[in-house]
């Protein structure tokens, strides 16, 4: 994640508490282990405003069942269906759950 | 998890799902969008 994006996540995650959820757009495995890594534990690449700032938020991704069945199905369909086509979901969301494994175990 | 009543950040990525549209999604579902970023790697 860029710096000026890690300043923004850490500005509002300030601003707004515990009550912050996150949810990504990611189009790979390894984008959706990065961003989840890096606004739960912090910057991967200790570079950036977060590095060492375990925000510990929430994470999900839109194309999770749990999220697309809360989403109204005419929005889905016209935001992200053609996304969720195209990319290999299953990769994405085996991403995601490593990424919530390690962050469990740290 | 509920997203309704929720503050999100919708982080999109140009090569995937960008972030106005998370948060569109965001929105439908219930929630109110606090941050949209759409990241770019290149």
């Amino acid at each position: 994640m860029g710096l000026e994006d890690q300043a923004a996540v850490k500005r509002v995650a300030d601003e707004h508490g515990s009550g912050v959820v996150v949810l990504l757009g990611t189009p790979d495995a390894e984008s959706t282990q990065t961003l989840a890594q890096t606004v739960v534990a912090g910057d991967p690449s200790y570079a950036g405003p977060l590095a060492g700032v375990p925000l510990g938020l929430p994470v999900l991704h839109v194309f999770e069942p749990e999220v697309r069945d809360q989403v109204p199905a005419d929005v889905y369909e016209a935001q992200v269906a053609l996304m969720e086509m195209s990319l290999d979901r299953d990769a994405i969301l085996a991403g995601l759950r490593e990424a919530r494994r390690v962050a469990a175990t740290t | 998890m509920e997203l309704r009543g929720k503050k999100v950040i919708a982080l999109g990525e140009r090569d995937g799902v960008p972030g106005p549209a998370v948060a569109e999604c965001a929105r439908g579902a219930g929630a109110e969008v606090v941050l949209t970023l759409t990241a770019c790697y290149v």
